[in-house]
């Protein structure tokens, strides 16, 4: 197939991302407004030999991608926040399984069922600790039909690479967007990787402190018992040892903490000199940098920086990024959630939030006057 | 033949009480972890029904088969 | 000690995770036997099997055998499962569950998969009551018995689960004690053999919290109780409701093969695929 140019929605751009990156399994479950991811990979798997199914539930459908990897392929599922919310359960044990999956998350207006065809960005605290227990996750988060596409191919690749859950996090305005893409006739795809070792050798669980293992699949013959309680580098359950669980943890928290700089995508722009810098992620950093751009327009030292990677959270680019600036605006779509994190990064610098919940995405205006305004929140 | 495992075995009883036979007999005395394990003490009677290691809940018995010559 | 005076059941098990966490007498270990022994009888190499299982006693099962197993979430299996088997539809996928697992938590997750008539075996062990947290009540508790979330005895009417899933569409469908080993081996051969949802109850002794709090004394007194109480199908079906009360009913509730998912998923992808390939086995360890 060659590079193709199209005209189309975010969500169908997710969808043609997971088929280019090797996806062919989806569980899903209808939820406005990630249903289109849904739709079209339904159409597009089983042309490439993959299968989709719609579960009775959310997690039911995630723990049908589970049971999919396992038997090796790569899989994922879209959903919308309260479809998310039933999804924690199986993200846990995706975590603590070391389950290499993706998951589109088009976040919609919340708490509860909230506004199902208005976006937010409210989501993002439970994509990292959504599920009980201390581990790390790593999100995406695409502010423009490309980098849905992209970001999904992208997922997948991280996803492989750390044998973890990964998120993209899109939103209502991306994910129901339509914007001219191209689709490459090629993109890179990390391929899972099966281990040196024969079975009875092959410790499944075993790693370097911040690593992972290689991960054959159920039916290669290496009789793997994979449990989501604490268990030793056999997968031998072995639930009341303390330092054993203590190990296990650290490592499933390592492996993405001691990778946040290789993780991490984060883009600067103007930073040089900039004594504001405005920080964002997702679809608000549209008019975010516009109102940056309007801002330099009009003579004043602002800079911008776009979070493409939220968790891990980047914090030592972030560091670097607002350098020495004085005053720090966080805009995002929900009463301040990533704003904390920030907080806690650059102390000693005003770091002020600049929210909006609703579903209506921040006009430039908004964000240029909050720039200007010394001293809010 | 009947092997038992007493490390296995954890003195249910159910091949004492289940064997048609009556080829077990429950131990008057507690072994070393404390529970009666069974004794296959009338072994002739055995006909290899093999009903005791299926329904031995620890996989320790065996009934071997005769050989066939 | 000698190989040749193991357990014949021996060879398929972790023998270095044993003895098992099952009480003294539990029916679960009967269980292991009788579907090592089905599994034999229906021709089935264990290296064609997977497990899933999910959370309770039951659900440990595939920890002790030696053969690639997924020990899920609580109530969930059968959703990891229809993954697995979808995914690669050579595999025999097998769940263990039980009565809080499969009826109470995941209800839905059962009956949609009998729905579906999808090619997996589910064994679920009902001792009518939640063991492994000590003896709460279940959605298979017989009204009136006692458990101690239920310490006035239960308000609430038990689920027929093999009614249900015949009800729900599974293709095969039996329910033995603990007490009929052989015919319970048969019924899991019957349920591997079939191309469908097979679902086999199987009703089994929980001396230490259903025996306890009901005063049915120990296991051996349980299963000679489920013995006794025992009515096959065919007899309970010309008895009346009254006649009924209190027994169990055992023996093949439904044995209908029908169109089964993952074949009818090939089917499509048959059709559907462009590179005129109908699976994507193992894709995930290819590179780009």
């Amino acid at each position: 197939m060659k590079t193709e140019n199209l005209f189309i929605q975010g969500n169908e751009a997710s969808a043609r991302g997971a088929i280019k990156a090797g996806c062919r399994f989806f569980g899903g479950y209808p939820i406005t407004p990630s249903t289109e991811v849904a739709e079209n990979i339904a159409i597009f798997l089983p042309k490439v030999g993959g299968t989709f199914i719609q579960m009775e539930d959310e997690i039911a459908a995630l723990g049908a991608v589970i049971g999919a990897v396992w038997s090796g392929v790569k899989a994922m599922t879209a959903t919308s926040g309260p479809g998310f919310s039933l999804m924690q359960e199986h993200i846990g044990y995706a975590a603590m399984t070391e389950t290499p999956l993706v998951i589109v998350d088009v976040q919609r207006g919340s708490p509860s069922t909230a506004q199902p065809t208005m976006a937010s960005q409210s989501d993002m605290m439970q994509a990292r600790w959504g599920s009980h227990g201390d581990y790390e996750i790593i999100a995406l988060a695409p502010s423009s039909v490309q980098e849905c596409f992209d970001f999904t191919v992208e997922a997948f690749n991280l996803a492989e690479k750390y044998r973890v859950p990964v998120m993209v996090m899109s939103d209502e305005i991306v994910g129901h967007m339509r914007e001219k893409i191209t689709i490459p006739e090629k993109v890179d795809v990390l391929a899972r990787q099966m281990p040196f070792e024969g079975p009875e050798e092959f410790l499944p669980f075993k790693a370097a402190p911040d690593g992972t293992s290689a991960m054959p699949a159920f039916g290669d013959g290496y009789k793997m018992h994979v449990t989501g309680l604490t268990h030793d580098e056999r997968g031998y359950p072995d639930a009341s040892n303390p330092e054993g669980h203590f190990q296990l943890v650290k490592r499933l928290c390592d492996k993405i903490r001691k990778h946040t700089d290789e993780i991490s995508r984060v883009k600067n722009y103007y930073t040089d000199d900039a004594e504001i810098v405005v920080l964002s992620y997702g679809i608000p950093t549209r008019p975010s940098l516009k109102a940056v751009s309007m801002a330099r327009d009009q003579g004043l030292k602002v800079g911008f920086i776009k979070l493409d990677t939220v968790w891990p959270f980047p914090e030592k680019t972030i560091l670097e990024g607002v350098g020495g600036a004085k005053r720090v605006v966080v805009v995002e779509m929900n009463l301040g959630q990533i704003f904390y994190e920030v907080q806690r990064v650059l102390s000693g610098v005003k770091v002020e939030l600049l929210p909006k919940i609703g579903g209506e995405i921040h006009l430039p205006e908004e964000i240029l006057q909050k720039i200007k305004l010394q001293g809010g929140l | 033949m009947i092997t038992l495992d007493k490390n296995l075995c954890k003195g249910c009883n159910i091949c004492t009480e289940f064997c048609h036979q009556h080829v077990y007999e429950e131990s008057l005395t507690l072994d070393k972890k404390g529970v009666y394990v069974p004794n296959p003490k009338n072994v002739e009677r055995c006909t290899k029904c093999q009903i005791c290691s299926l329904m031995c809940p620890d996989q320790a018995i065996e009934v071997e088969e005769d050989d066939e010559d | 000690m000698d190989e040749t005076k193991e357990n014949r059941f021996m060879k398929y098990l972790r023998r270095e995770r044993l003895p098992n966490i099952f009480c003294a007498g539990c029916g679960i270990g009967i269980v292991m036997n009788t579907f090592f022994n089905g599994m034999e009888m229906a021709e089935v190499p264990l290296e064609e099997v997977v497990m899933a299982s999910g959370i309770g006693c039951s659900s440990r099962i595939p920890g002790y055998v030696k053969c690639d197993s997924l020990h899920t979430t609580h109530g969930r299996p059968i959703s990891f499962a229809t993954g697995l088997k979808l995914a690669n539809p050579e595999m025999n996928v097998v769940v263990f569950t039980g009565d809080g697992d499969a009826a109470a938590i995941g209800g839905n997750h059962l009956i949609h998969s009998a729905r579906r008539n999808i090619d997996i075996t589910v064994i679920c062990i009902n001792n009518s009551i939640y063991g492994m947290t000590g003896g709460q009540i279940s959605p298979t508790s017989p009204q009136g018995s006692y458990a101690t979330t239920a310490p006035y005895g239960a308000l609430e009417n038990p689920f027929d689960l093999s009614r249900l899933v015949t009800a729900a569409g599974a293709s095969y469908v039996a329910r033995w004690t603990t007490a009929h080993p052989l015919q319970l081996s048969k019924a899991i051969k019957k349920g591997l053999n079939n191309k469908g949802f097979s679902f086999i109850e199987v009703i089994s002794q929980c001396h230490t919290y259903f025996g306890r709090k009901n005063r049915m004394g120990s296991p051996i007194d349980m299963l000679k109780w489920m013995k006794e109480e025992s009515v096959v199908k065919r007899k309970a079906d010309k008895m009346d409701e009254s006649e009924l009360e209190g027994k169990i009913i055992v023996g093949e509730f439904h044995n209908k093969p029908a169109p089964e998912l993952s074949q009818i998923n090939c089917k499509l992808l048959e059709d559907k695929c462009t590179a005129g390939k109908s699976s994507a086995f193992r894709s995930a360890y290819q590179g780009d």
